[in-house]
């Protein structure tokens, strides 16, 4: 059985996760809907594609005047070319100002398995987004892109929480989020070392924007004495013209909304004057296979602007969650983004190519086709060996009409002798209308 | 001529449905044929990759198609294949003027008989309850909403699918490479066909029409799942 078969049967046999993930996912779709109403949607998808197809092309450009500018404004900039030295240099930053981190949201962070190495250098690093916190102490991967937790139930939320705070809390989401948030702000205050993601880097200005509904993202990168930021290095966009037309383009696509609760952007570390904000700022521009990327004919991939909402429309990532995937993405930009950046091939094949994806990418990605060309390229290494063979003869037969009758005919009486025709007929029958 | 492609799974597993839109044809004042030579469209290897593969039946298909005025596909997805993907395929072959010319006289049975025909069915002294289930590719790729929902309006009382638009699970060989998914994506559309309690759904793409109705015979759902130009013709 197949790496995606195994973990979608597993992620099928999770009744909890069977049910979240479609209401959620369905939710979050909706509020999108409910968010672009009223709003020329093609037009901006025109500008927001305009917008990514010109910092993907320019980019070179755009890190350095990036780089130039946050330079300038007193922050350190590194440039990593792995996940590895990423990490590698993340924890250095860490383990020069003390044995704790906090952490927001940040995919690029799950990417480099940031939290397992900070850990094994003997570092605690606490999730703070309230997602990440769940799925953090559950000790698993979050489900969804924006919605980590999307799968968990109040109740397997109630469970992992009472054990940390040693009383019962109940059901009650305000009141299990009340704790995590007393929980968190003596973290907040503890640490010395704050890490983010980076939703945009603005070349123009040099500045890293950040967006959340928590506020925790504004609280690791303003409380602790250290903010260390963790960038993909596709996060760029040219001016906050382009960030202007990005940024709801994002939050609308995300969970609906005309802008989130923060948006915060930075501009450097703290300058001599000012009464607050870290007094060192790092960020990290992660390559990561991006670059490598970047010269094929998936370019586009790294248009995305990780708002989630082709996982929440998709019929697939609804059935199994994210994980499922095998990496850190799901649904289908992880579906087209892991065989490129991590390697599992077979994943091009994780979709029934409805293309519902196609249709509410804000930056118009074309994942179909995408997708498409991931199985051109595995058909034609090894991978596809015996699938390759059973092809030939396919196609041997079906360009001869007497062979083409002779097998359609026989497929229709067979009812299932087939191997191909049992993995269809175990679970479904074979209705054949004469 | 007019050409009808039956495609293969309208030949290996719905032979009825065929019959069906040749007969909806018919009434529309077309008397269609059915040229022999067309297999399939190439489309089961095109979307697993097998690009030569999928080339090498689709241009048997293709040559046998080349005179009709007009190619009518009772099967979203094969339409969606050759009007859209067919250029690519025939990139700088041989065939690929042909397969162009072939391509823009292709049209999926609902687009041909509404757009093409200006043809809708007679009005039926008795209406039952219908609903209708997008195919993706008919959908998403070829925007046919209207024209399949106009036909069956025409002859029952058509009740709107939520999530009509969302996928069956089939998708080709994505329905054996995993079946548990698809099984389970299936499961989801029997369950919103439930919630309005219709008798009956319609699909115009053999495909949807294998999963659906195969899942909904296995569990008992006591649903009817059919071609539309079945349903169509059935009210004549």
């Amino acid at each position: 059985m197949s790496g995606f078969e195994a973990r979608s049967r597993a992620a099928l046999a999770d009744p909890h996760k069977r049910a979240n993930v479609p209401r959620f996912a369905e939710k979050a779709a909706d509020n999108r809907a409910r968010g672009f109403e009223g709003v020329d949607l093609e037009a901006l998808r025109t500008a927001g594609e305009a917008a990514r197809s010109r910092a993907i092309a320019d980019l070179p450009a755009l890190l350095d005047s990036l780089q130039e500018k946050l330079e300038a404004a007193g922050a350190v900039v590194h440039r990593a070319p792995t996940g590895a030295d990423a990490a590698r240099y993340v924890t250095e930053v860490v383990l020069r100002h003390g044995r704790m981190a906090v952490k927001s949201k940040s995919m690029a962070s799950e990417e480099i398995g940031l939290n397992e190495h900070l850990e094994a250098a003997g570092v605690e690093v606490v999730e703070t987004d309230l997602g990440e916190f769940i799925v953090q102490t559950a000790g698993e991967a979050p489900e969804h892109i924006i919605i980590p937790a999307i799968h968990k139930t109040t109740g397997q939320v109630r469970e992992l929480f009472e054990p940390l705070a040693g009383r019962s809390i109940g059901n009650d989401p305000a009141e299990l989020t009340q704790f995590a948030r007393a929980h968190l702000r003596s973290r907040f205050l503890d640490a010395p070392v704050g890490i983010t993601g980076v939703n945009f880097g603005v070349a123009e200005t040099g500045t890293i924007v950040l967006v959340t509904n928590e506020g925790n993202g504004r609280m690791c990168s303003g409380l602790p004495r250290v903010h260390v930021a963790i960038m993909g290095m596709e996060r760029v966009v040219a001016d906050l013209a382009e960030l202007g037309v990005l940024l709801p383009l994002l939050t609308r696509s995300g969970t609906g909304q005309k802008i989130t609760s923060y948006v915060t952007m930075l501009n450097g570390p703290r300058r001599g004057d000012e009464a607050d904000g870290p007094e060192e700022m790092h960020v990290v521009i992660l390559d990561n296979g991006r670059s490598r990327v970047r010269e094929t004919p998936y370019r586009s991939v790294l248009h995305c602007i990780r708002c989630g909402a082709c996982q929440n429309v998709c019929p697939v990532y609804r059935q199994v969650g994210g994980t499922a995937y095998g990496w850190v993405y799901g649904g289908p930009i992880g579906a087209v983004l892991t065989p490129l950046l991590h390697g599992d091939q077979e994943l091009g094949h994780a979709s029934s190519l409805c293309a519902a994806c196609d249709d509410v990418c804000p930056v118009r990605i074309p994942l179909h086709e995408l997708l498409l060309g991931l199985r051109r390229d595995r058909a034609a290494e090894s991978a596809g060996g015996l699938e390759r063979l059973a092809f030939r003869l396919w196609s041997f037969a079906w360009s001869r009409p007497r062979l083409f009758r002779l097998t359609v005919r026989m497929a229709g009486l067979a009812r299932g002798p087939l191997p191909l025709l049992r993995r269809f007929t175990r679970t479904r029958d074979l209705r054949v209308h004469r | 001529m007019v050409a009808l492609f039956p495609t293969c799974l309208g030949e290996a597993l719905n032979r009825a449905a065929v019959r069906d839109s040749e007969r909806l044809l018919e009434a529309a004042g077309v008397a269609a044929e059915r040229p022999s030579g067309a297999t399939c469209c190439g489309q089961p290897a095109w979307n697993s990759g097998f690009v030569s593969d999928a080339r090498r039946v689709a241009r048997r298909t293709l040559r046998a198609l080349a005179d009709a005025e007009a190619v009518v596909v009772p099967a979203g997805s094969c339409a969606a294949m050759m009007r859209l993907h067919w250029r690519h395929l025939f990139h700088g072959e041989r065939e690929q003027e042909l397969a162009e010319r072939v391509a823009a006289r292709t049209f999926e049975l609902s687009q041909y008989l509404v757009d093409e025909r200006g043809w809708l069915p007679p009005q039926p002294a008795i209406r039952a309850e219908v609903s209708y289930h997008d195919s993706c590719h008919m959908l998403r790729e070829l925007r046919l909403h209207d024209q399949p929902r106009a036909l069956l309006a025409a002859v029952a009382d058509l009740r709107e699918l939520p999530r009509a638009d969302r996928c069956c699970g089939f998708g080709g060989t994505f329905s054996v490479r995993y079946p548990d998914v698809s099984t389970a994506m299936a499961d989801d559309k029997l369950a919103s066909a439930a919630t309005i309690a219709v008798p009956t759904v319609a699909s115009a793409d053999p495909g949807c029409v294998m999963q659906i109705e195969g899942r909904a015979s296995r569990t008992g759902a006591g649903l009817r799942i059919a071609h539309l130009a079945t349903i169509v013709a059935e009210a004549l």
